[in-house]
């Protein structure tokens, strides 16, 4: 292995994953959002708005993102709205996400029983203190394992990204490997280079995981 | 038809073709979820073992799986199979190996869960009532483990079957590439063709997966553990 080659592409190994981890990050906040917002208009029986929503989670949810990103990426310039690769991933992750996050959400909220609502309002707690004081710092603690899984797999997607053209870490190492023939080389960064942006997240999630866990009820 | 530019899927062999790439993209879904679902299993049951050697061993097989996003692996295969060994694997073998490698890694988990969710009491009290081994996971463990187990490993396959789409990146001419070339060959004729080949290629991943996530629901609530 020619470790010199390696430390000359670090730099540029580095700049991607900044890109990587911008985009990828502002994708899953923007997912996060979406997520939440269509969870509680599903968990408060919103007319209408509910099965706007369910259409979007399911064809979302059902479609694999590489061609959710061409069809945006590709499409919309047609309509007339130009649209940049940088935004068009952020956007394409975001709503990819946000119907994963919808579901995680969703069966959190849903899986708190109706008991610890009911017993709540007998005790003289109005709407929103149930809902701020006993609702969801318990489907908070349910659904946290498949939230910390979302956001794992969002950043593996993020992989994607390289075939709207921007130049995130896949870009980067196959470009170097067309360049220069070290295919050894580039293809270690890369997996060092994810394993930098989603081992942590991964570490992280299982300590808060089994923290929270003595925060469920008959767990 | 004109302006969402389903014309396209009409003219000449547009449309075989297409359906030629679903073939592809279909065949190397199936036999990398017909691979990974026995090796799972068999995974799965490796997981539960209290040898420390396996336990570090499927540790570190099922944290690669996690953390590793599917297409690095692919370039991995085919593009270090090659430099690493020499030997020149098709991009069609190439990701069936990561996908079964990666399938049968997730699978693996997902049997863990399930053989390990069942009470020590089941073990024990069927014990208690004179039952053989065997009689003990045919009869007792495997019914009520599966029931947690089909309709999480039914996920499993609907996520099997939408990676597929990366493949293209390696360069095997699946749907999407097909999709792709169709598109670049009617740009002038057609500009509009983008909307009614993705639009298409869309549809087809939602027909296949959308059914299989409905029955995994269905089956998840009907199975529920009261």
């Amino acid at each position: 292995m020619n470790v010199e080659a390696m430390v000359d592409y670090l730099p540029l190994f580095w700049e991607a994953m900044m890109l990587t981890l911008k985009i990828g990050w502002i994708g899953i906040a923007g997912s996060i959002v979406i997520g939440l917002v269509v969870a509680l208009v599903d968990h408060f029986h919103v007319p209408v708005l509910r099965q706007v929503l369910r259409v979007y989670v399911e064809i979302f949810r059902n479609t694999p993102l590489l061609i959710q990103l061409f069809f945006i990426y590709f499409g919309l310039p047609r309509l007339g709205i130009p649209i940049g690769a940088d935004v068009c991933g952020a956007v394409g992750l975001a709503l990819h996400g946000g119907s994963y996050m919808a579901e995680s959400f969703r069966s959190g909220l849903d899986a708190v029983s109706d008991v610890q609502r009911e017993s709540a309002l007998s005790l003289g707690l109005t709407r929103l203190q149930v809902m701020r004081y006993v609702v969801l710092p318990q489907a908070w603690a349910l659904c946290f394992p498949s939230f910390v899984a979302n956001i794992i797999f969002l950043l593996k997607e993020t992989s994607v990204f390289s075939a709207i053209s921007l130049m995130d870490l896949m870009f980067t190492a196959k470009d170097l490997i067309g360049l220069y023939y070290q295919t050894t080389e580039c293809l270690v960064l890369l997996v060092i280079f994810y394993l930098i942006i989603i081992l942590p997240v991964s570490i992280v999630g299982s300590v808060i995981e089994r923290r929270l866990r003595y925060g469920s009820l008959g767990a | 038809m004109e302006a969402l530019g389903l014309d396209v899927l009409l003219n000449g062999t547009n449309a075989l073709r297409l359906l030629g790439g679903l073939w592809v993209s279909v065949q190397v879904a199936l036999i990398s979820v017909l691979l990974s679902l026995p090796l799972g299993m068999l995974f799965g049951v490796f997981m539960t073992w209290k040898n420390p050697v396996a336990k570090v061993i499927s540790r570190l097989y099922l944290e690669i799986v996690r953390i590793m996003p599917q297409l690095v692996l692919l370039f991995v295969v085919f593009f270090g199979a090659t430099r690493v060994f020499g030997i020149n694997i098709s991009a069609e073998l190439a990701s069936i190996i990561v996908f079964t490698f990666w399938g049968t890694g997730e699978m693996g988990d997902l049997v863990r869960g399930a053989l390990t969710s069942i009470p020590r009491h089941q073990y024990e009290s069927a014990e208690a009532l004179g039952l053989s081994k065997p009689q003990i996971y045919l009869q007792v463990i495997i019914p009520q483990a599966m029931r947690q187990l089909i309709p999480t490993s039914v996920n499993l396959i609907t996520r099997m079957i939408k990676t597929t789409s990366l493949v293209m990146m390696i360069g095997v001419v699946e749907v999407m590439k097909v999709g792709q070339q169709i598109i670049e060959a009617n740009r002038m004729v057609s500009p509009n063709a983008v909307f009614g080949i993705y639009g298409t290629i869309l549809f087809l991943y939602f027909i296949v997966c959308w059914p299989l996530s409905m029955l995994a629901s269905y089956l998840e609530k009907r199975w529920a553990v009261a």
